[in-house]
């Protein structure tokens, strides 16, 4: 049985120099883990070539002078929309169909840790 | 009607609204129709391979069935779309009928509910025949990184489709769905639109609701309608539209996104359209330019005045938009753990974290992953002022830009895509060349536009599509452009299949 890799809080190795967008093959695994995605060897080493060679390309967006500029998260002006808070409910037997392990109307997770 | 067994078996050629009418007054009946679907699908569907999940066969006829005994008996509601078949796109929600997102990770999954859009489509009488090929998570502009394979385009079986509605546009093209639903988040209705010479329309953001659409990037997608002609583009968009409380950002559709062809459609004397040169810039094919220059021309003929501008951050949008789009994704797609719905790999007494990176290695396909370790990165501490913050302001300089040119122009165009069809297999090893693609489609997104591929003619046998950006809410203008230089270009062309 695999040892339970630990999530890691710590921030990415900084010691690259500012402008490299490189991300080498432990910073692939690690966003990966992050993610929680398991990757292959051969994906690592695809990923960490591919995703340096995209990486470059966005920083096209340094050339941008962005002072003072504010964010669009949103395209739409919307203000808060509300609606009542009314729970609408689901045949438990259809909604179970689609859990891959269950134990009688409960579903069954991995162990925890 | 009696021209309908002239068109046996091809009569998804009859525009759907002329459908709609011969349906009503019984002069075709939609069992028929189905049936002569259904054939057509059997000829055709082992070479393109548009659909995923096809409905059963006896169900789709009887479904037609009852809309026939409504006709014959003039009792129970006809809706507008009575009897008519769409093909959905298998990020859809469709109640009992299997979603996959073109995904291993929901390779069983079956929804519980509808979307809103498929609740207001069946009110009107359309019946669903399936649910389409895409790229995984709508993540590619081939619907090569799908996980039930490719989907070949009908205009030539070794190419791309585009993506990622490529089964939908396929499906449409090759006659095998009188119509069909797309979503678009970085132009994946208007690539397959174009490649596959069918007209796609990602609406104004917030008009369809997005409530059961499977989500990849939220502030940028929106469903759509792919049809053959523009009026039925017009049309199915028609009864798509509308507010959604359980969409707390869809917005009631103003009277301005409706299209009736009666608006003197073939008048375009006045019409201001404007032609960003960074549309016909580097990486654009000669022959798309030359195809896309001539159509323009052809606008020029029906009265509109056509002029050059410029929206200068349209350079910047491509990276702005895929670091929002793998952002929001890595975000969204957190929700695939395996343990209420989706592929669960077996437990063998492994604990919680590595059961979930287990079933997201073997649930996702390499794009989806790609994205997903990108977007983690451009979100995390120390990198996420320098990304996504910067991509967002970027969007907001693009918005201001377009704003500036709608003081100008009443309508954009270009070409939908730089290039033309590719073939299968070219660009899949390459993701930052497949990104490129999307250079013309993702300022939409960004800034939330309405935009349209038409096709507008064929570079040797293959597809170009011409696209129209206007103003939010302005599809009612767009179509009107669109439906005249349809008329005017009036192609006839048909895959051979």
């Amino acid at each position: 049985m695999p040892k339970e890799r630990k999530l890691s809080r710590r921030e990415f190795p900084d010691s690259k120099k500012e402008g490299d967008s490189r991300i080498g093959k432990e910073e692939v695994k690690h966003l990966a883990w992050l993610a929680r995605m398991k990757l292959s060897n051969k994906e690592i080493d695809a990923f960490s070539q591919q995703l340096s060679q995209i990486l470059q390309y966005f920083r096209k967006i340094d050339e941008v002078d962005t002072e003072g500029i504010e964010p669009t998260y949103h395209v739409l002006d919307l203000t808060n929309v509300f609606r009542k808070d009314e729970p609408r409910t689901f045949p438990a037997e259809e909604v179970l169909r689609n859990v891959p392990e269950k134990k009688g109307r409960y579903v069954k997770a991995p162990r925890m840790g | 009607m009696d021209s309908f067994h002239s068109y046996y078996p091809l009569p998804s050629r009859l525009s759907v609204s002329d459908l709609c009418d011969a349906i009503r007054r019984g002069s075709i009946k939609a069992e028929d129709y189905m049936a002569s679907t259904l054939d057509r699908i059997r000829r055709v569907e082992e070479k393109v391979h548009a659909f995923i999940t096809i409905v059963e066969e006896s169900t789709l006829l009887e479904r037609a069935r009852e809309i026939d005994r409504r006709v014959r008996d003039g009792k129970g509601f006809l809706g507008a779309l009575a009897g008519i078949p769409i093909a959905v796109k298998d990020l859809i929600c469709t109640k009992g009928l299997r979603t996959t997102c073109g995904s291993r990770i929901l390779e069983g999954y079956i929804p519980t509910y509808n979307a809103t859009v498929i609740e207001r489509l069946e009110e009107q009488g359309a019946i669903i025949l399936g649910k389409t090929n895409m790229d995984e998570f709508a993540m590619g502009s081939s619907t090569e990184f799908s996980y039930f394979g490719p989907t070949r385009n009908p205009w030539d079986l070794s190419r791309v489709p585009g993506g990622s509605s490529g089964g939908s546009a396929a499906a449409v093209a090759a006659l095998e769905a009188p119509m069909a639903l797309g979503s678009d988040t970085g132009g994946s209705i208007r690539c397959p639109a174009s490649f596959c010479s069918v007209v796609g329309l990602k609406p104004t953001y917030g008009l369809v609701s997005r409530f059961g659409l499977i989500a990849y990037a939220n502030s940028l997608e929106q469903i759509g309608p792919m049809t053959r002609t523009v009026e039925d583009c017009a049309l199915l968009f028609s009864h798509m539209v509308g507010r959604d409380p359980l969409d707390s950002t869809s917005v009631e559709p103003p009277k301005t996104v409706f299209f009736s062809k009666k608006d003197d459609a073939m008048d375009l004397v006045g019409l201001k359209v404007g032609i960003p040169k960074e549309f016909f810039g580097e990486g654009i094919q000669e022959s798309v330019a030359k195809t896309v220059r001539k159509a323009l021309e052809k606008l020029e003929s029906l009265g509109a005045q056509c002029e050059e501008t410029t929206i200068p951050s349209i350079q910047y949008a491509l990276p702005a938009y895929y670091i929002i789009a793998m952002s929001e994704a890595s975000s969204n797609l957190a929700r695939y753990d395996g343990l209420r719905y989706g592929l669960r790999v077996p437990d063998r007494g492994y604990g919680w974290n590595t059961i979930f990176a287990e079933n997201r290695r073997l649930g996702f396909g390499p794009e989806v992953k790609r994205r997903i370790i990108l977007g983690t990165y451009a979100l995390s501490a120390g990198y996420f002022d320098k990304y996504y913050l910067k991509a967002q302001k970027i969007r907001t300089i693009l918005r201001m830009e377009f704003q500036r040119a709608f003081k100008r122009f009443d309508v954009l165009a270009g070409p939908s895509m730089p290039i033309l069809p590719f073939k299968i297999g070219e660009k899949v090893g390459n993701p930052l060349e497949m990104y490129m693609c999307d250079v013309d489609t993702v300022p939409a997104n960004l800034t939330g536009l309405p935009a349209l591929s038409l096709p507008c003619g064929f570079r040797n046998g293959l597809p170009v599509g011409i696209q129209f950006m206007a103003q939010a809410f302005q599809e009612g203008l767009i179509f009107r452009v669109a439906y005249a230089l349809e008329k005017s270009l009036d192609l006839r062309e048909e895959p051979r299949l």
